[in-house]
């Protein structure tokens, strides 16, 4: 294969222009093992304020795993560590005295599948608010329907809030997902592979839910669509094999990437 | 060999012989295995019914040769059934969870499971001599007290088996997403977890309930019998299987008929908690 002939891992950040933006999260010199087995190779990158970076590669790449660090989720697995740096508004989330609840209140998660709570719809949203905040009835109702309708979830759950959240279809139990993370009030919000299993029109609707949320937050995606990735995101992260091959403005990415392995996997040729 | 297409070769004709003996036998075996089981739900409704009245729940066990009822051993049954849930199934849930949820990497989990599991399938008499030396020996007499903790000795690793069964069919998916609200470990457990395995969990409890609903063995080293209406559970306490034991054994008729209808009381207790328990479990197949 042509691919593993290239072995130096040049990053090449010389595209992107962050005049202005402000890094969120920092990555640096990162690894990642599973037990004995280095799945990430001195990832370097950064998430601005305000803008969607997507990581893209093939299965494998360590991408997912990437994302699963910056909240460490991890954490909740033996045998598995992390090494390296990964600021969060200058604070450092791999220190062990890390409080990782407040972490993932700050860095909330959207999963591949969706995960709703067994309870309402209701419920689903109210259970993290009541963790953080107490409020009285009206508040929290308000704090709901609002979280509902920044997931664009509202109109279709507003005369049916104590259903089970399980009885939603599919891309609406993906939207109450995010309804549940964005109630929280995290700064960053992590999509890992959030459409892989939706039909093109709940994918759709996430899309622009993202789109919309962007200006809110620091929202970092894990997809396998390469079209995804060019229609959401303003930077894309290459990677292959645990490294960090390329990384730059989207646009720039998709069309004259640097590295001849980003341009064979985005063209198809491998992945 | 050459390959043989269709139903005409030879190889085929012997494979379908065989097919045809095998489901035969099969049907045979369930059928000669049902055919039991029928006759003998089949003596114990009809011998029970025959003897079903309002006095065998409203009077006392008689002596024999006078006419009487189960009311005491019902009693002490549903009272030292309840004592055994009530101190099990707490133990059980709890080792269950930690099983599931906090120690399900370490080694002394996978060391819990096999001694559970052993506890699981040691026969019930072994129960009853364990609690009869650290209980009935040192206290110096039978007691109900006795009999519902040796009935709790059989609740509990049942309990501990469903439990950690249903808690490790919850999907890892939900704990995560628990955690990624930032939701402690305790709280993912008791308000995420135990909800999202309810059903098993419960199920779990009334398969504990209708197991030790027809121990006798423990009882009869432990609770003993009791002739007439006890309260006290420092005191030897009827049960509903060690009565039939002893009635059926006797050579008087109206005691042998008490004891084919105690045995129809037990029989439909356990059948109704199965149906309520297979009943959650497709509910919760459902949801």
């Amino acid at each position: 294969m042509s691919v593993a002939s290239f072995t130096v891992p040049t990053v090449s950040h010389a595209a992107v222009s962050t005049d202005g933006l402000l890094e969120k999260v920092s990555i640096r010199d990162l690894d990642f093992f599973y037990g004995d087995h280095r799945a990430l190779k001195s990832i370097n990158c950064s998430l601005y304020q305000g803008k969607v970076t997507a990581f893209i590669g093939p299965s494998g790449c360590g991408k997912s795993t990437l994302l699963r660090i910056l909240n460490r989720m991890y954490d909740l697995y033996p045998n598995q560590r992390a090494v390296g740096h990964i600021r969060l508004d200058n604070e450092d989330i791999l220190s062990p005295s890390q409080d990782l609840n407040l972490l993932r209140a700050k860095v909330g998660m959207v999963f591949q599948k969706p995960t709703p709570f067994p309870m309402t719809i209701f419920e689903n949203i109210a259970f993290g608010i009541r963790l953080y905040e107490r409020l009285g009835k009206t508040d929290l109702e308000g704090r709901v329907q609002h979280a509902l309708q920044r997931a664009a979830l509202w109109d279709e759950v507003k005369d049916k809030l104590n259903a089970n959240g399980l009885s939603l279809s599919g891309g609406q139990q993906q939207r109450l997902c995010i309804a549940r993370t964005v109630a929280v009030r995290p700064e960053v919000i992590l999509f890992d592979e959030p459409c892989s299993a939706l039909d093109p029109i709940s994918t759709a609707k996430i899309e622009e839910l993202i789109d919309e949320l962007k200006d809110d937050y620091t929202i970092a995606i894990v997809t396998h669509n390469m079209q995804q990735a060019a229609r959401v995101s303003d930077f894309t992260a290459f990677m292959y094999l645990g490294e960090l091959i390329e990384y730059g403005d989207t646009s720039r990415m998709f069309t004259t990437p640097n590295d001849r392995r980003t341009q064979d996997y985005i063209t198809g040729r491998f992945g | 060999m050459v390959m043989i297409s269709g139903a005409s070769s030879p190889l085929y004709a012997k494979r379908r012989r065989r097919n045809v003996i095998t489901m035969g036998l099969s049907f045979g075996a369930t059928a000669f295995g049902l055919s039991w089981l029928v006759l003998i739900l089949g003596v114990l409704l009809w011998e029970g019914f025959s003897g079903l009245s309002l006095a065998v729940f409203t009077e006392m066990t008689p002596p024999p040769g006078s006419a009487g009822g189960l009311l005491n051993p019902i009693m002490g049954s549903l009272v030292m059934t309840i004592i055994a849930v009530a101190l099990g199934t707490p133990l059980g849930m709890l080792a269950g969870t930690y099983m599931a949820e906090y120690g399900r990497y370490d080694k002394l989990t996978s060391v819990v499971r096999f001694i559970n599991d052993i506890l699981l399938s040691a026969p019930s008499i072994v129960v009853g001599l364990f609690v009869y030396e650290i209980m009935v020996a040192q206290m110096g007499h039978f007691s109900g007290w006795a009999g519902a903790v040796s009935l709790a000795v059989i609740v509990v690793p049942v309990v501990v088996r469903t439990t950690e069964d249903m808690l490790t069919l919850v999907p890892d998916t939900l704990r995560e997403a628990a955690a990624s609200i930032g939701l402690p470990r305790s709280l993912m457990i008791t308000k995420i977890a135990y909800r999202a395995a309810r059903a098993g969990m419960i199920t779990g409890v009334l398969l504990a309930v209708a197991r030790i609903s027809g121990e006798t063995a423990p009882l009869l080293f432990t609770a003993l019998n009791n002739q007439f209406w006890s309260t006290n559970l420092n005191a030897p306490v009827a049960s509903l299987p060690v009565v039939i034991f002893q009635f059926a054994l006797s050579p008087y008729k109206d005691w042998q008929n008490l004891a084919w209808t105690g045995a129809l009381i037990i029989t439909l207790s356990v059948l109704a908690l199965s149906i309520i328990a297979r009943l959650l479990t497709a509910q919760r197949k459902t949801s």
